[in-house]
């Protein structure tokens, strides 16, 4: 094995699953446009992008369900682009969770466990510690009708995780779920995936899912991935204007850059590096991250404004602020301390700083 | 795992697919077999000679030419436009009170207006001949005018088209909307002005669809006619004759192409139409709640009750007229009419063919029918052959039974042919019925399946299970009702059709329906009338049976059917 170790690639974590270069259309309409992606081993990734992106398509793909018009797809090395769905040992929870209505909890969870191999005894054993892992234990004899939409939801978890599969695929599974019941069972996925360390894909729509929960985040527009990332860079660090738009809250003023000064309306901003673009941009910043305290004359791109509105949300103040000569408001996140230290209100005149390392640009068709 | 480990399952998955395909190219093949290939051979035959040689349309231009062919063709829209509006508006009324009203029995109502489903389209005739004809009870209803003739036939016609336009209308006329009338009244709208402004835009694809049906229904029909025509000629009359009575094959090819014409037009039609209503009700939509009202509720009961009377004459008359020994004038109780061995048509083994045949029609016809719809809808494989599956299922509705039993006999008594071994056989009976009933048994089989989550499948799939034990255990059994539904609906079809089968039967394999079109020519018109009670009493029995297990069914799946 050693004298082959300079073959092997450097890296100590191997993928667990590699997609390459799939595309995929339906008549018309290009679902899937040359998405790339890799998958470590134990790691939590989440598709996140808006409906109709192409998530649950790629998901189809990579689970084998739906036959890809290009790319390929390895696991551990090996191609399995053209292996049936049975083979590619994949655990799936639906969206719809797609319980079998006639059969019990337990008939649901035992349904790939196969008989000949574990025994009558061995299957009601697995089925009972199934059911105790997701916290459903005594439920067995229901039929899936009989159970509240998340009780259903932690059954089809169970039913996918039944064979043991190397990789589990859970297409929204917390939609169709009541705001409440969502955040318990997000925190309960989040802690099972961690226990027993299977890899995971999970597909969302909704942002603060894929924050909370992921390892990692490929965000997805028009069937393509724009970016892959930790929550925090892709929050931080977003690489189109769509992802600063798409997660979290973010202000898009237009302006023009020019070498490592962004030119709006009258006044000048300075940037931390002049790599960024040049030209018309969009200028773009997080409401949390426009600051009010200590703003004196040398702050860096200090800019005055007028507070338009101040409205209280509970944890934090939100604020219009008017730029003068800017045309667009900025919105930003004020804290209550802030606010009230500072003695802030509607109509009142104040110098802002847009710190140079939080301000991101993208380029803008002028 | 090791790949040495993983090869053996790979070939079973693989096998599984095959399977599949393997089933789906079975199914295409018997459709091709037993639908497309028949009509060819018939369609081509039209356009032969008696030798053989291609001559193009002279045949059809020889027929038009033969003197009184004009008059069969405008007799047979005659009939079937005047069935059409006859039927489907008093369809429409009595439909209207089933759905839209508070009158009294409505379940009672129901099942006498669907009655005349379970008898052969000869009954009404053989019953309005006691009732009307020379020696008839009512005789002196009909002012001097002959049952036998045109007023016979428009009378059987609505006895027999009506449950179908009651099936359709009652549908369409159920799902309306609530909030359509509630905002129609809070504007102040007069009844009639609802009436016509939301409730009959709302029926019109059901009434257009309606119409479609029965003028099929009424121009391909050939019981009535046959039973009570008299002299009055019709097409589905001409096809007999040219081919039972004259051995003309050629010209019968040119009728039955005529008769495949107005049904192959109104079947496009109500295609095209049904596909618009489906946006009609959308899921927000609240199911209508007719309130009492007592003008209304009693005009519109007095009105079903009187339909449903009449339709309950026409059974009971064919069923008194069986019991006695004469009919009107000696009725003393007499089963001698039952003895069907002393009399021509096959006896009381003709009977128990047609029982034999509905059998095997609803058992081989569900299986074949429903994993059609199975793997067309469900499959993602071989995609060309699952595309044959479903076009050539929606073929038989357009294709009237004369026709395909003419098509049949091409088909299958050619000498060239190696399935002609099947030819006047119990198995060309199955056949022909399965082919026959087959769209509505498949549109109902698709129906279901398309009510399942459509992830059965790949949760299956996904979980390492073969495609056919998800089949079984789950697919089956929450499509159970609809199973069911089909297998009633193939038994009592096949209990109760003549038309396709009255080419195709051998002496050996002579069946009910044929023993009362047989026992009435030879006159012989009690025991006619008695063995069409037979088949009454068999289907309303096998119904009554479908509704308890329905029923049993329905209790038992309670727990997992919710709601
Ligand atoms: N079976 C299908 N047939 C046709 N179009 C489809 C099919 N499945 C998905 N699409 C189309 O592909 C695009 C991506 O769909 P999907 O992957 O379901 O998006 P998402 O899961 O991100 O909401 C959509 O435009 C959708 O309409
Ligand atoms: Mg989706």
């Amino acid at each position: 094995m050693l004298r082959f170790a300079g073959l092997v690639m450097p890296s100590s974590k191997p993928f667990y699953l590699r997609v390459a270069g799939i595309g995929k259309r339906f008549g018309d309409t290009v679902a899937l446009k040359d998405v790339s992606l890799s998958v470590n081993q134990g790691e939590l990734v989440c598709f996140l992008g808006p409906s109709g992106c192409g998530k649950t398509t790629l998901l189809r793909v990579i689970a084998g369900l739906e036959p890809q018009d290009a790319g390929r797809i390895e696991r551990g090395g090996r191609d399995i682009s053209f292996l049936p769905a049975a083979r590619r040992d994949f655990g799936i929870v639906f969206q719809s969770y797609a319980l079998f209505p006639n059969l019990t909890v337990a008939d649901n969870v035992s349904y790939g466990l196969s008989r000949r191999r574990l025994g009558r005894a061995g299957i009601a054993a697995k089925v009972e510690e199934l059911l105790e892992m997701v916290g459903l234990s005594g439920i067995g004899e229901r039929y899936p009708a009989q159970l509240s939409g998340g009780q259903q939801q932690r059954v089809a978890l169970a039913r996918a995780l039944a064979p043991a599969p190397g990789l589990l695929l859970l297409d929204e599974p917390l939609s169709a779920l009541d705001a409440r019941v969502r955040g318990r069972l997000r925190q309960q996925i989040k802690a099972l995936q961690r226990r027993l360390g299977v890899t995971t894909i999970m597909v969302t729509h909704d942002q603060e899912e894929a924050l909370t929960l992921a390892d990692r985040i490929a965000v997805m527009n028009h069937g393509m991935i724009e970016q892959v990332g930790t929550p925090l860079e892709i929050y931080r660090r977003p690489v189109s204007r769509f992802v600063a738009d798409f997660v979290g809250v973010m202000n898009v003023l237009d302006a023009t850059a020019t070498g490592g000064m962004v030119h709006i309306g009258t006044r000048a901003l300075r940037l931390l590096d002049d790599i960024a673009p040049t030209g018309p941009v969009h200028l773009c910043i997080r409401p949390e991250d426009v600051v009010v305290r200590g703003v004196g004359a040398a702050t860096a791109n200090a800019v005055p404004v007028r507070i338009e509105t101040l409205e209280f949300t509970g944890p934090f103040f939100r604020a219009i602020l008017r730029l003068d000569g800017g045309e667009a408001p900025l919105v930003a996140d004020l804290s209550i301390n802030d606010v009230s230290d500072l003695a802030l209100a509607a109509g009142q005149a104040v110098t802002v700083a847009l710190p140079p390392d939080r301000l991101r640009l993208y380029p803008r068709e002028a | 795992m090791s790949a040495v480990a993983a090869a053996p399952a790979r070939r079973s998955l693989d096998r599984d697919a095959w399977i599949a395909r393997v089933a789906i190219a079975a199914l295409a093949i018997a459709l091709i077999v037993t639908v497309a290939l028949p009509l060819y051979a018939m369609l081509s035959r039209g356009l032969e000679s008696k030798s053989g040689a291609f001559v193009g349309f002279a045949n059809y231009v020889a027929y038009f030419t033969t003197p009184g062919v004009g008059r069969a063709v405008v007799n047979s829209l005659v009939i079937a436009l005047a069935s059409t509006v006859v039927t489907v508006s008093v369809a429409f009324a009595f439909a209207y009170g089933l759905t839209r009203s508070h009158m009294p029995c409505k379940g009672v109502l129901k099942a006498v207006a669907l009655a005349p489903l379970l008898a052969p389209s000869l009954l009404p005739g053989i019953a309005l001949v006691y009732l009307f004809g020379k020696q008839g009870i009512l005789k002196s209803l009909m002012f001097g005018q002959d049952i036998y003739g045109p007023i016979g036939i428009l009378l059987g016609e609505v006895f027999y088209c009506f449950p179908a336009a009651i099936l359709i209308l009652s549908t369409a006329l159920s799902l309306s909307d609530q909030r359509l009338h509630d905002a129609a009244v809070s504007l102040g709208a007069s009844r009639w002005r609802i009436f016509r402004t939301v409730t009959l835009p709302g029926a019109r694809y059901g009434l257009i669809s309606a119409c479609f049906v029965v003028f099929t229904l009424a121009i391909t029909d050939f019981g009535v006619p046959k039973v009570i025509g008299g002299w009055y000629d019709v097409l589905a009359i001409d096809v007999y004759k040219q081919v039972v009575g004259q051995q003309d094959f050629q010209k019968g090819a040119v009728v039955s192409a005529l008769l495949l014409l107005p049904a192959a037009l109104a079947f496009t039609a109500d295609f095209f139409v049904r596909r618009r209503q489906v946006a009609l009700l959308s899921a927000r939509s609240v199911a209508f709640r007719p309130r009492p009202e007592r003008v209304r509720d009693g005009l519109l009961f007095i009105f079903c009750a009187a339909v449903a009377l009449a339709i309950l004459t026409v059974l009971l008359t064919a069923a008194g007229a069986s019991f006695v020994k004469f009919w009107p004038y000696n009725l003393d109780l007499w089963l001698g009419h039952y003895d069907f061995n002393n009399k021509d048509g096959g006896g009381w083994r003709a009977y128990y063919n047609s029982v034999e045949m509905a059998l095997w029609t609803a058992t081989c016809g569900t299986a074949v029918v429903f994993l059609g719809a199975y793997l067309s809808e469900k499959s993602n494989l071989f995609a060309a052959g699952r595309a044959t599956i479903r076009f050539l299922a929606m073929i038989p509705m357009a294709v009237p039974g004369l026709v395909l039993g003419l098509a049949y006999i091409f088909f299958f008594n050619d000498p060239a042919n190696p399935l002609n071994v099947l030819y006047r056989t119990m198995a060309i009976l199955v056949i022909s019925t399965i082919v026959h009933f087959y769209t509505v048994a498949h549109l109902t089989a698709v129906t279901a399946l398309k009510q399942m989550d459509p992830e059965f499948e790949a949760a299956g799939a996904s979980l390492g299970v073969p495609w056919y034990t998800t089949f079984r255990r789950v697919t089956v059994p929450v499509a159970m009702p609809a199973v069911l539904d089909i297998s009633i609906y193939l038994f009592v079809s096949a209990m109760t059709t003549v038309s396709a089968v009255v080419f195709l039967y051998a002496p050996s394999t002579a069946l009910a329906s044929i023993a009362v079109l047989n026992m009435d020519d030879a006159g012989d018109i009690a025991p006619a009338a008695a063995m069409a009670m037979m088949i009454v009493y068999t289907s309303g029995a096998v119904r009554l049976l479908h509704w308890l297990a329905t029923r049993g069914l329905a209790r038992r799946s309670q727990a997992w059917r919710g709601r």
